[in-house]
């Protein structure tokens, strides 16, 4: 077997297009995957996800742009010669054939003979843990087994690709979890390069090594989950990757910094946008604490609000405070913090270093699916 | 070679299509053949066969002896047939499963042995020619239209409706009358459609057990077919092809709306 | 205890009784249809079965007639090989016309629907007749024809006239059951098979082909057998030469009164169509629940 590290294949997608008619479903869209890489596709419904993904799979030929698997162009290649290894949401298991001969179909095609054939079927089932349910057909097994096979049947003939939709998008949390880790394992064992679609950020975060955040055709960041909570570089990363709290009012800037003017009260951020955009401010709930109105925040950015809603999380609370100018503000603080009522008057406190200034965009909005 | 293909693909079923539909249409321009002929393309226009449905004797009876056969044997079958379907419905699933195949085998009896049967029954019942023969006869082919119709709506309708009913005060009857009659009403309706039509359409029993007392329309049809080339089989083609399309229109119309509402 | 007891037991046999009375009403509600398919079709079916026994005489008479003389037993084969005919044109065309119905959109589909019930709108006789006009020596697709130079074809009362008329009213029991199979099959199984190595062609033949393989027999079997008994279709399009059963049974009891030798080919058509249903209906019910499209 070869080394984990270079059985995995690079993919580079340069300016890649996808028109429907009039409608654009893929805007340019540049997307650099490293072997073995374990990449995520996150983004709302409709942003193009499963677009980009049938693309490199084939299903869908690209309007424009360039695409390189393993360093050759596939463009014009049809799937059925690309070699790569795709699980589908809905299984896609056929239902006239019993797991094993699912699993052993692409070997077959491949024209892989019986002792070797039978071993390498074996092999795959037991990866995902269904070694014992060869006999059964498709429709004898539930969700979380079909989806297991429909895994071990993209495996089995050893891409160097393995592109995922959804996969976990049918099952229940408690499943979804498990699997996770069980494709987190299989992808550290196989060393292929995974592409992985999801809109459900938690799962993104859980799974990758790096992110591309999708909205509306487009890229809008691409990173590691870190680098999208801590750095988001577009409103939308911001608000789409974890909770945030964006504060809005009329801007002003003076030198190298950005003071943002909320009911009266000026925020400062060390940074200026450039010319033309409207600047926004996002903070991130553990970069917020609460204090009763008039007490404490000396020398550090205040905001006054009453709170909204309160929600004990076991590890801490979570607090949506509701500001002067009717925006709401998402607080989260430590298990020995001061606790709150929902009705409280409070002052939202915070470091002006850890204001993120972002441009502001009115599509950053998005529909959760 | 995606292209090409999905052509080639449409191309061929235009054909079929065509195949499909132009023996319909192509009794349309020979109903208003100017010459007793059956010639297509026809020769010149005229209205003449028209006349002669409406005012021939021969057609006329053959016409109004069809619909009353066809009227008495879709009400006829509608009722037997909704009660059957019912009953099969409220069974346990083998002994429907048998029944359901038994009451549907009228459909896949060779028609001429059933009609050459038939017929022997009859005769020696005195039966040849008269109304009630043919509405038993019809009304036995047309049964397993009427099961097949309504048991599909049966199928989807939701049985807790009626224990809904039943809770909030209704008789079973009454349950009947306000909840299921009115859900299943569409399956009644196309199953009475069917009967009508299978009566109407119906041939080879009616040769064999008609009389020049009662005649049905395409037992005329048929004897002017093999007599001589009348056009006038093209103007009943044409009348019944405009005829139908208009209950299918007007039954698509309805049924659009309803989607819709 | 006891009324514990009672409370659990009283109206479980109430619902008891209550089923056992609802099973006897659900008989009575049968028993009208029951009667007319007995007097109607059992009685019927009956006598020709007896008659074909007992005239002129009791015996087999009649069948050693059948099965000895030349000229039936071709009719009989011709009346199979006209059948399997009609099944084969009914499948070529069918097949891609019912996958062509799943693929495109609603309103197309609607149009393609249509085209497939129009021929019901129109008595069968009325179509058969159209048939004759354009089957004819100097009709439009002999002109047709003549006009690519291909000469002059015998079309009408030839088998192969009978059997364009015999599939196109019987195209739509084909395409039906193979619709309503071909609509259940998810067609991302065929993406799946390509992106595991299957050409197009071979994912059809690996995946499509099976998946659908139900509703070739259901619309295969109907078909067929619908076919064995046409009477009216051969009756106008065919001649001497392809002569089916159902017209020999006519002959004989309407212009020969000879109900014995009718009856005996008229058991035996019934005894070919109900053997082939049994022996083909297993195959038609769909094993698999297809995919998770719904
Ligand atoms: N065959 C097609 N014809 C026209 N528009 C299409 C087609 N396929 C996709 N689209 C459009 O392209 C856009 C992107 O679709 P895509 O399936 O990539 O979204 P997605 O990000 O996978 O969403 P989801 O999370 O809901 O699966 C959508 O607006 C969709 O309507
Ligand atoms: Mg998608």
């Amino acid at each position: 077997m070869a080394s984990p590290s270079t059985r995995g294949a690079a993919i580079d997608l340069k300016s890649v297009s996808k028109h429907y008619g009039s409608f654009i479903a893929l805007d340019k869209v540049s997307l650099g995957i490293k072997p073995g890489e374990f990449m995520t596709l996150l983004g709302p419904s409709g942003s193009g996800k499963t677009t980009t993904l049938n693309v490199i799979a084939g299903f869908t030929e690209v309007s424009s742009g360039s695409l390189d698997v393993g360093g050759k162009s596939v463009i014009g290649v049809p799937a059925h010669k690309r070699n790569i290894g795709v699980v589908f949401q809905h299984y896609a298991l056929f239902p006239h054939m019993t797991v094993s001969r699912n699993v052993a179909y692409p070997l077959t095609l491949r024209g892989i003979a019986n002792p070797d054939r039978e071993a390498r079927v074996r092999k795959a089932l037991d990866m995902v843990k269904m070694a014992d349910f060869g006999h059964r057909f498709p429709s004898e097994l539930s969700g979380g087994q079909q989806q297991r096979v429909a895994l071990a049947r993209a495996i089995v003939f050893d891409p160097p690709l393995l592109l995922m939709d959804e996969p976990l998008g049918a099952l229940d949390k408690k499943l979804r979890e498990w699997l996770q880790l069980e494709i987190k394992r299989i992808h550290r064992e196989l060393g292929t390069t995974f592409v992985y679609v999801t809109h459900d950020q938690e799962e993104a975060l859980v799974l990758s090594d790096r992110i591309a955040v999708f909205n509306q055709g487009r890229i809008e960041q691409i990173g590691t989950g870190r680098q999208l909570y801590d750095e988001p570089e577009t409103l939308f990363v911001g608000k789409f990757v974890g909770d945030s709290t964006i504060l809005r009012g009329a801007a002003s800037t003076s030198g190298n910094e950005t003071a943002i003017d909320i009911e009266g009260r000026k925020v400062a951020a060390a940074k200026r946008l450039a010319d033309g955009a409207k600047p926004v401010m996002l903070l991130r709930p553990e970069k917020l604490s609460l204090a009763r109105r008039g007490k404490g925040g000396q020398g550090r950015n205040t905001l006054p609000g009453r709170i909204g809603e309160a929600i004990y999380l076991g590890s801490g609370s979570k607090y949506e405070v509701v500001l002067a100018d009717t925006s709401k503000a998402i607080v989260r603080s430590s298990l020995d913090a001061e606790t709150f009522a929902i009705g409280d008057e409070v002052d939202l406190v915070f470091a002006g270093s850890d204001v993120k200034l972002l441009a502001d965009d009115e599509n950053a909005d998005f529909t959760l699916t | 070679m995606k292209q090409p293909g999905r052509i080639l693909l449409g191309l061929y079923c235009l054909l079929v299509a065509v195949w499909l539909v132009a023996p319909t249409i192509v009794v349309v321009p020979m109903s208003f053949n100017d010459k007793k002929s059956l010639a297509f393309p026809p020769s010149g226009f005229s209205w003449q066969w028209y006349q002669n449905f409406f005012t021939n004797p021969e057609w006329s009876a053959s016409l109004i002896g069809s619909l009353k056969v066809a009227v008495v044997t879709a009400v006829f079958a509608t009722v037997i047939g909704t009660l059957a379907a019912f009953g099969l419905d409220r069974m346990k699933s083998r002994v429907s499963g048998v029944l359901r195949a038994l009451l549907i085998t009228p459909m896949v009896v060779p028609g001429v042995v059933l009609a050459v049967g038939i017929y022997a029954v009859y005769l020696d019942t005195r039966l040849v020619g008269t109304m009630t023969g043919f509405v038993l006869a019809h009304t036995m082919l047309a049964v397993p239209f009427v099961i097949i119709a309504v048991s599909a709506s049966l199928e989807v309708f939701d049985k807790r409706l009626e224990t809904a009913a039943a809770s909030l005060g209704a008789t079973r009857l009454t349950a009947f009358r306000t909840v299921t009659l009115p859900l299943i009403a569409p399956g009644i309706l196309s199953g009475l459609l069917f009967a009508f039509v299978t009566s109407f359409d119906e041939i080879i029993v009616a040769l064999f057990i008609t009389s020049p007392y009662l005649k049905t329309l395409p037992v005329q049809i048929f004897s002017s077919i093999t007599r001589d080339a009348d056009p006038t089989v093209a103007a009943v083609g044409t009348l019944l092809f405009i005829t139908t399309s208009l209950v299918i229109g007007a039954g698509l119309l309805i049924c659009s709306r309803q989607g819709r509402r | 205890m006891r009324a514990i007891d009672s409370r659990n037991t009283v109206p479980a046999v109430a619902a008891d009784d209550r089923r056992r009375w609802f099973r006897g009403q659900a008989f009575w509600l049968v028993a009208p249809a029951l009667l007319l398919l007995v007097i109607c079709l059992g009685l019927p079916l009956a006598i020709v079965t007896l008659r074909s026994f007992s005239e002129p005489q009791w015996g087999w008479q009649n069948y050693a007639w059948f099965f000895g003389t030349p000229v039936n037993l071709t009719v009989l084969q011709r009346t199979f090989a006209i059948s399997a005919w009609v099944t084969l044109v009914c499948l070529i065309a069918g097949y891609p016309y019912a996958y062509v119905m799943t693929a495109v959109g609603p309103k197309m589909r609607l149009v393609l629907i249509l085209c497939v019930l129009v021929p019901f709108w129109v008595s069968g006789v009325v179509r058969t007749l159209a048939w004759v006009i354009l089957l004819q020596d100097s009709g439009v697709i002999n002109s047709v024809i003549r006009a690519v130079g291909l000469g002059p074809v015998k079309l009408i009362r030839t088998q192969t006239g009978v059997v364009i008329g015999m599939a196109q009213v019987l195209l739509p029991f084909m395409i039906l059951p193979l619709y309503s199979v071909m609509k259940t099959i998810d067609l991302r199984l065929m993406q799946a098979a390509r992106s595991l190595g299957a050409s197009p062609a071979r994912a059809f033949a690996q995946v499509y082909l099976p998946l659908s393989l139900p509703g070739v027999y259901a619309g295969a079997i109907i078909v067929f057998i619908l076919a064995l008994g046409f009477y009216i279709t051969p009756a106008l399009l065919g001649g001497p030469r392809s002569t089916m059963l159902s017209t020999l049974i006519q002959n004989q009891v309407l212009s020969l009164l000879n109900w014995g030798r009718g009856g005996a080919m008229g058991v035996v058509l019934l005894i070919a169509t109900f053997v082939l249903l049994a022996l083909a209906a297993p195959l038609s019910r769909q094993p698999h629940k297809t995919g998770s499209r719904r």
